[in-house]
């Protein structure tokens, strides 16, 4: 085979791309496993330490928190409810609206669907008082169902739902209607299957929001078992600054690798029906 | 009342297009009628009416003795074929084919039962799990056809199913479509724009024209008999040809021949339908025509030319005879083979 001029410029930019994204990332594990003071004195490292599994046990059972109850691994688990609530909840929520207003000829559907799209311009920053009064109000404040419900509502995914059913033809539907099919049943047995490509992408992205949820959980949040990881990376080992003790940079980057773990199971878990979406296409 | 009875039924569609205009239509059990028309003359939208698939501005649809103008589509028991299959692209063959009767509540090994009965009647057996984006267009158009015949409908419902298929291929459907209807001997409705495949399907035929019913009856009837100008028109292959003449005191004048003893009694300007096939040749015939193109078909030659002022003017002649540009025949009409209708309402005025 013969390499073409502009197959090698190709290569070039994707691997410059490939080595910008992946070297923070290595400069990051490697100096997990290093020892503190040698960071300190060195700077950061591009070569593997000997200190793997003591800062790795140290940041997984290691309590913090004024409790002196709350690990990584408890915080881990919080994001990774957090964020599986938020994903399955907006996925299912916005598949199911976008249907009502592709498949139910109301005359409102469109100034119902501007109206939602709107909200996009209103993330839950600029209305995060409103909502805490609300969710405080019904007294969800440290609960598991506070932390999601707030966020489930997605105008993006009720959008990419409703434009991938306008595309469905309409024969679809009523041969499926003249075979005995409801409207449930033709959300689920057609609706949900074709579209499962594009439930796994929505997924993957809404499950990355939910995980990376800052504010939210921290004004959510009084009782440190409700505390997520991003949190965590602001609060957790911040004593080491303000006493004697080094910096502890090195646990810093552990945590920062092992909290990567949950989103990128998601993807490499997911991608499998990516990429059999790719190959046949169902449409 | 029959199996299948429209009645006065109109559609009016939202933005005020009138598609079907009061028409009244009975089908008997097992009968084969097929709805052909030009395009946008309502055919679809009359079929999708009995399908449920459209509300019924006016009128009753009646079905097997009930009334179904406000009965759900998943309750009425038809079964449809579209142009496009409309087949299920995330189920292979035998879900495509089992869905209708999973939806019934129907058991397991009935349902296995009865896919593997009609796949072998469509010759599908193989391909029961493929999906059908792994399907040629024909195989795909016989999945159509078993996903109705398995759940053995009160009524088929077919909308253009050939029109995507080759030209060899809507022949050989066309005939399997046939003999499958025969030997399953439910009633059918097949809508169609092709008048071949029309004439041959069908045990009756209902011509419409903007919306109208033009013509009923059966397709011998209809191309012996043609009551209106358009029907005379759209039935027969190649078109009918078409002269003006004046009819007065039963004698046709065309401008260059006369015809005598007309049985009708109409006076006026009208014109006058002659089918290629009812020429003949003859020494001092009522038509010269000068031939300017010849098309062999092999078993008969399609003969086209002008008369006077009249172009393309058809003529069938035998096949096995010679003829050539510039030649002049002098052709007369078939006795009784000639169609006069009113030149300003299209109706018929003549006996045949
Ligand atoms: N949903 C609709 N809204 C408004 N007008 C419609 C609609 N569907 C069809 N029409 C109109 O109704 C008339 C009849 O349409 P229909 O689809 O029944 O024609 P058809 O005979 O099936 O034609 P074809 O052979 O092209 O399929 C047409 O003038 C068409 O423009
Ligand atoms: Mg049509």
């Amino acid at each position: 085979m013969k390499i073409k001029p502009l197959q090698i410029v190709a290569h070039i930019i994707l691997i410059i791309g490939v080595l910008l994204m992946v070297l923070p990332i290595w400069i990051s594990f490697a100096s997990s496993t290093h020892e503190n003071v040698s960071i300190l004195t060195e700077g950061m490292r591009f070569t593997l330490g000997d200190q793997f599994s003591r800062n790795y046990n140290e940041v997984l059972n290691e309590k913090g928190g004024w409790s002196e109850e709350v690990t990584a691994a408890k915080m881990f688990i919080n994001s990774f409810i957090m964020a599986l609530g938020i994903a399955t909840l907006k996925v299912a929520i916005s598949a199911m609206s976008a249907y009502a207003l592709v498949y139910y000829r109301f005359k409102l559907a469109v100034p119902i669907f501007w109206l939602i799209f709107i909200t996009l311009l209103v993330p839950l920053e600029v209305r995060i008082f409103p909502s805490y009064k609300i969710v405080s109000d019904l007294g969800l404040t440290n609960s598991y169902t506070g932390l999601i419900l707030p966020l489930v509502a997605s105008a993006t995914a009720t959008f990419f739902f409703r434009q991938f059913y306008k595309t469905i033809p309409d024969e679809l539907l009523e041969s499926a209607k003249l075979d005995g099919a409801n409207a449930w049943s033709f959300f689920i047995d057609f609706l949900v299957p074709l579209s499962k490509t594009m439930i796994a992408a929505m997924f993957i992205f809404m499950f990355v929001y939910g995980y990376s949820q800052y504010l939210w959980p921290l004004i959510m949040t009084t009782a440190e078992e409700y505390w997520t990881v991003v949190m965590g990376m602001k609060i957790i080992y911040t004593e080491s600054y303000e006493g004697v003790a080094l910096p502890r940079t090195a646990e810093r980057f552990a945590y920062i690798i092992l909290s990567m773990i949950p989103p990128v199971l998601v993807v490499v878990f997911l991608q499998k029906w990516f990429i059999k979406g790719l190959i046949q296409t169902e449409k | 009342m029959s199996f299948l009875d429209l009645k006065n039924v109109t559609k009016i569609y939202p933005n005020g297009t009138k598609a079907v205009h009061e028409t009244s239509l009975s089908v008997d059990e097992g009968e084969f009628m097929v709805f052909v028309g030009p395009s946008g003359c309502g055919k679809s939208t009359l079929l999708r009416m009995v399908a449920g698939l459209e509300d019924i501005t006016e009128g009753d649809i009646n079905l097997d003795g009930q009334l179904i103008n406000e009965v759900d589509p998943s309750e009425r028991d038809i079964a449809m074929v579209f142009q496009n299959y409309a087949l299920y692209p995330h189920m292979n063959v035998y879900n495509n084919l089992a869905y209708g009767l999973k939806n019934r509540g129907i058991d397991k090994e009935t349902i296995e039962q009865k896919v593997n009965d009609a796949a072998k009647l469509l010759q599908i057996s193989d391909f029961l799990q493929r999906k059908p984006s792994m399907l040629s267009g024909g195989q795909r158009q016989r999945v159509a056809m078993g996903r109705a015949i398995v759940r053995n409908p009160k009524i088929f419902l077919f909308d253009e199913p050939l029109s995507n298929l080759d030209a060899k291929l809507r022949i050989q459907m066309r005939l399997e479509i046939k003999k499958l209807q025969q030997k399953v001997g439910v009633t059918s409705i097949f809508v169609t724009h092709d008048q071949v495949e029309a004439m041959t399907l069908a045990d009756r035929l209902a011509v419409i024209n903007n919306g109208i019913i033009e013509q009923l009856g059966t397709p011998i009837e209809i191309y012996n008999n043609p009551e209106s100008l358009f029907v005379a028109g759209f039935i027969g292959s190649p078109q009918m040809n078409f002269l003006d003449a004046n009819l007065n005191n039963k004698t046709l004048s065309a401008e260059n021949f006369e015809i005598k003893n007309i049985d009708s009694d109409y006076n006026g300007e009208v014109t006058l339908g002659i089918r290629p096939e009812h020429l003949i040749e003859s020494e001092n015939g009522l038509i010269n025509l000068k031939v300017e193109l010849v098309e062999q078909l092999g078993s008969d030659n399609l003969v086209y030319g002008q008369i006077k002022n009249i172009k393309d003017f058809c003529y069938r002649s035998p096949g096995n005879q010679t003829i050539k540009k510039g030649d002049t025949l002098s052709l007369n009409i078939e006795e009784n083979k000639y169609y006069i209708f009113d030149k300003n309402t299209g109706k018929r005025v003549n006996q045949i």
